[in-house]
């Protein structure tokens, strides 16, 4: 709008537009430039043509503002879904594996000197799972951040935590109880030090996490706002020509004005659209999750309390207490945070992951049950029973017990599973949902505004034609 | 070695006199030996109650007869001590084979037995709330101990000294130690000696002694300041740390009963004059052979009994 003519009137014009065409053709100088543009806006026809092209750049500034703002929008919601959902969860299960491997390496030892295969397989896995995913989380950290100290951290630290347990199972075939010994200074390793910085990376690429879900859900102002003044620009020309020429309608700025609407209704439509499906994905599958993985490593840590207790053969009243504890945030709650099983009930949103969760709080009371039937069995002497009711084997009579603690632990910790990967798949779900509601839009936009481009030309061509 | 186990009770513990009906016995009363604990200068009488010969009528072993069973607190963690064999899964050990003696003895079965374990700093506390009939864990006979528990004779003859990698620069428990880390258990007589008497040591205490070795193997400690039993248990784990310089206290193992279970002290006391008498011969040697024999030195003979009664 730059180009609004200061009135000279219709009656000078006829001249000055032969002028303006020679003048076009010389080597212009700014001086000329401008000198040009001067008596451009003297005649209405020079005037028509500057508001032809302040319009159409309007137009075509705002649909390329949609197709831009969009396409950064799509990216972040794919970011979300590829990049920083995953680092996420992986942080979580770099957590959550370390947790079991610290479980299982207890359990294998209270088996005796030589560990089960089984047990042995799965603290590999475990090991190999968290290392992979810290291999990953490394190469996708920026040098310098938060996030990759705590990854160098664990990357150190896991090693060492390695290397201890081996150094236990080693002197544990050999019959010393210098293995015991070893296996709580590695657990405690693990927990002082490794499961913290496990739990800090977490808490970054949550935060990263949010983040993105923040600016996917940004609303597009620049686009709608050059929209809104592009629209504005139509229709000031438009009340212009009309009082000019007492036509109420120029077909080709209709068209233009109608297709400015279409792009802004459609982005923001589409916009609330994929914002409603974030939120869905962001407040409550990514909160159900970060409150199921929670739970997982309550678990996880509570079964390594239960294994310590009885490695520590005496020594375990800390383990003890660390395993109610853990129970306690499990089904109780503590003072300043509800229980996680009920908590996750209430953020389930379909009757398979209500169920999951309900299964895994039947399994927590039945496992409480074994181990206070456990504990009473250590404290009373009877060690060897004591482990067979929580890693099953014989007892004194040579029963087989197959009801174990360990069978319990596993239902909560499957369950746990299930319900976590029925939430990741609806996490999926809504963030795909969100980028389908932006389908079309960035080419669908970028072509609106060029068809409404040539309508303005054609309309003010139109009009300028009447001149001549 | 007459003084060698001569133990005094304190003066609050002597009540405990009155309140035994055996304590009248005029039988077998021999001459009373007081010595002062070498080990902390102390000045309690530490020495014990005469057996009862085969007067068994104390609540205590009435309640143990009737249980059928005897509940012994030890340690898992022992080498050569207490420990639990990971082959057999068998508790095994010098301790170990002591409390069999007395299960044995007094319920004729050695295997009526509850093991309740009983880390160091708890051995008092789950006497004195009678968790336990008796604690037998390499468990020093100290004054302050005796104001909250009876003690057995002793049974054992032990004293703190230094365990330090072979390639260590340390060999006496002198002023070298100053600004060394040196690894002790928590609540043990290591720690009381180290803060009495550290030498500018910097003291580094865990819960268990076993956990010293870790952190010794791992190089985040110095030397480990220990009973030399458990510092031989210790040694015969790693060949590559060995016991140096002289012990710096001297100490007596005793087994720990509640302070009202008199009758169970004395029937104690009476297995243990059994499991010495011999000599070289005793059954005390036997265990010392299969236990603790590789890696400690072969004392002449078992410690002495003395009784204050």
């Amino acid at each position: 709008m730059a180009a609004t003519p200061t009135g000279t009137g219709r009656t000078a014009t006829g001249g000055s537009t032969g002028a303006g065409g020679r003048a076009a053709t010389r080597v212009p100088t700014g001086r000329q430039w401008w000198l040009e543009f001067r008596a451009a806006t003297r005649t209405e026809p020079g005037r028509l043509r500057l508001i032809s092209a302040a319009l159409v750049l309007l137009v075509l500034v705002s649909g390329a503002s949609v197709t831009w703002q969009v396409s950064q929008r799509r990216d972040t919601v794919t970011n979300v879904t590829d990049h920083s959902q995953p680092l996420s969860t992986d942080a979580a299960e770099i957590y959550r594996y370390l947790a079991d491997a610290d479980a299982t390496a207890a359990s294998g030892f209270l088996a005796g000197g030589e560990e089960p295969r089984t047990t042995r397989n799965r603290y590999d896995l475990s090991i190999r799972e968290a290392s992979n995913r810290l291999v990953k989380a490394a190469s996708n950290s920026t040098p310098g951040s938060a996030g990759e100290r705590e990854i160098t951290l664990l990357s150190r630290e896991l090693p060492f935590y390695t290397g201890l347990v081996e150094t236990a199972r080693a002197n544990n075939r050999q019959g010393l109880p210098l293995g015991g010994a070893y296996l709580r200074h590695a657990s405690k390793r693990m927990r002082d030090k490794l499961l913290p910085a496990a739990e800090r990376l977490h808490d970054v690429e949550t935060a990263r996490l949010q983040r993105d879900y923040d600016d996917a859900e940004a609303f597009p102002w620049l686009a709608l706002g050059c929209g809104v003044v592009a629209l504005g620009g139509l229709l000031w020309v438009q009340r212009r020509l009309y009082r000019r020429t007492n036509r109420v309608f120029n077909v080709g700025l209709v068209a233009a004005s109608g297709g400015v609407v279409v792009l802004l209704l459609w982005t923001s439509v589409g916009h609330l659209v994929a914002r409603q499906h974030l939120r869905e994905s962001n407040a409550n599958a990514a909160r159900s999750l970060g409150v199921l993985s929670e739970a997982q490593i309550a678990a996880l840590k509570a079964r390594g309390d239960e294994n310590l207790t009885l490695v520590a053969r005496g020594s375990g009243e800390a383990h003890e207490r660390s395993y109610q504890d853990e129970m306690a945030s499990l089904s109780t709650g503590t003072r300043d945070a509800a229980p996680l099983l009920d908590e996750a009930l209430r953020l389930a949103d379909d009757d398979r992951g209500r169920t999951a969760v309900e299964q895994a709080r039947t399994g927590l009371a039945q496992w409480k049950e074994r181990h206070t039937a456990a504990r009473a069995k250590d404290d009373g002497g009877d060690y060897d029973d004591a482990v067979a009711l929580v890693i099953g084997g014989e007892d004194q009579r040579g029963r087989q017990v197959t009801e174990t603690t360990g069978k319990s632990f596993d239902m909560v910790s499957d369950r746990l599973k299930e319900a976590v990967a029925l939430e990741k798949k609806q996490l999926r779900r809504a963030a795909r949902d969100a980028d389908d509601a932006y389908t079309g839009l960035p080419v669908g936009g970028a072509a609106v505004a060029l068809l409404a481009a040539g309508a303005v030309v054609r309309g003010v061509g139109q009009r300028r034609a009447e001149y001549r | 070695m007459v003084c060698a186990c001569a133990l005094a009770l304190t003066a609050t513990a002597m009540p405990l006199l009155g309140d035994e009906p055996g304590s009248a016995d005029p039988t077998a009363r021999g001459p009373r030996v007081v010595h002062a604990n070498r080990a902390a200068d102390e000045d309690c009488d530490t020495a014990s109650l005469r057996p009862t010969g085969f007067e068994e009528s104390g609540a205590a072993l009435e309640r143990i007869r009737k249980r059928r069973k005897l509940v012994v607190g030890v340690d898992q963690n022992s080498y050569l001590w207490g420990y639990r064999d990971p082959a057999s899964g068998e508790l095994v050990g010098f301790d170990i084979a002591l409390a069999k003696a007395i299960a044995r003895d007094i319920l004729d079965d050695e295997d009526a037995i509850i093991f309740k374990m009983v880390p160091t700093d708890q051995r008092e506390s789950q006497i004195e709330a009678r968790n336990v009939d008796m604690v037998v864990r390499t468990m020093s006979i100290t004054c302050d101990r005796m104001d909250r528990v009876a003690f057995s004779t002793a049974y054992f003859e032990a004293g703190q000294q230094l365990l330090v990698p072979k390639s260590s620069g340390i060999r006496e428990y002198d002023a070298g130690l100053a600004g060394k880390r040196v690894c002790t258990a928590r609540k043990s007589t290591g720690e009381d000696k180290l803060r009495l008497d550290g030498h500018g040591a910097r003291l580094v205490l865990v819960d268990n002694q076993l956990d010293c070795l870790v952190r010794l193997q791992l190089g985040e400690v110095d030397a480990v300041l220990t009973d030399n039993a458990l510092g031989a248990g210790q040694a015969a784990q790693d060949p590559q740390v060995h016991l140096v310089g002289d012990r710096v206290t001297d100490e007596y193992y005793g087994i720990a009963m509640h302070r009202g279970d008199t009758d169970l002290v004395r029937r104690v006391n009476k297995v243990l004059e059994d499991y010495r008498a011999g000599g070289v011969d005793s059954e005390w040697m036997r265990s010392f052979d299969t236990w603790l024999g590789d890696h400690l030195e072969r004392p002449p003979l078992p410690p002495e009994a003395n009784y204050r009664d």
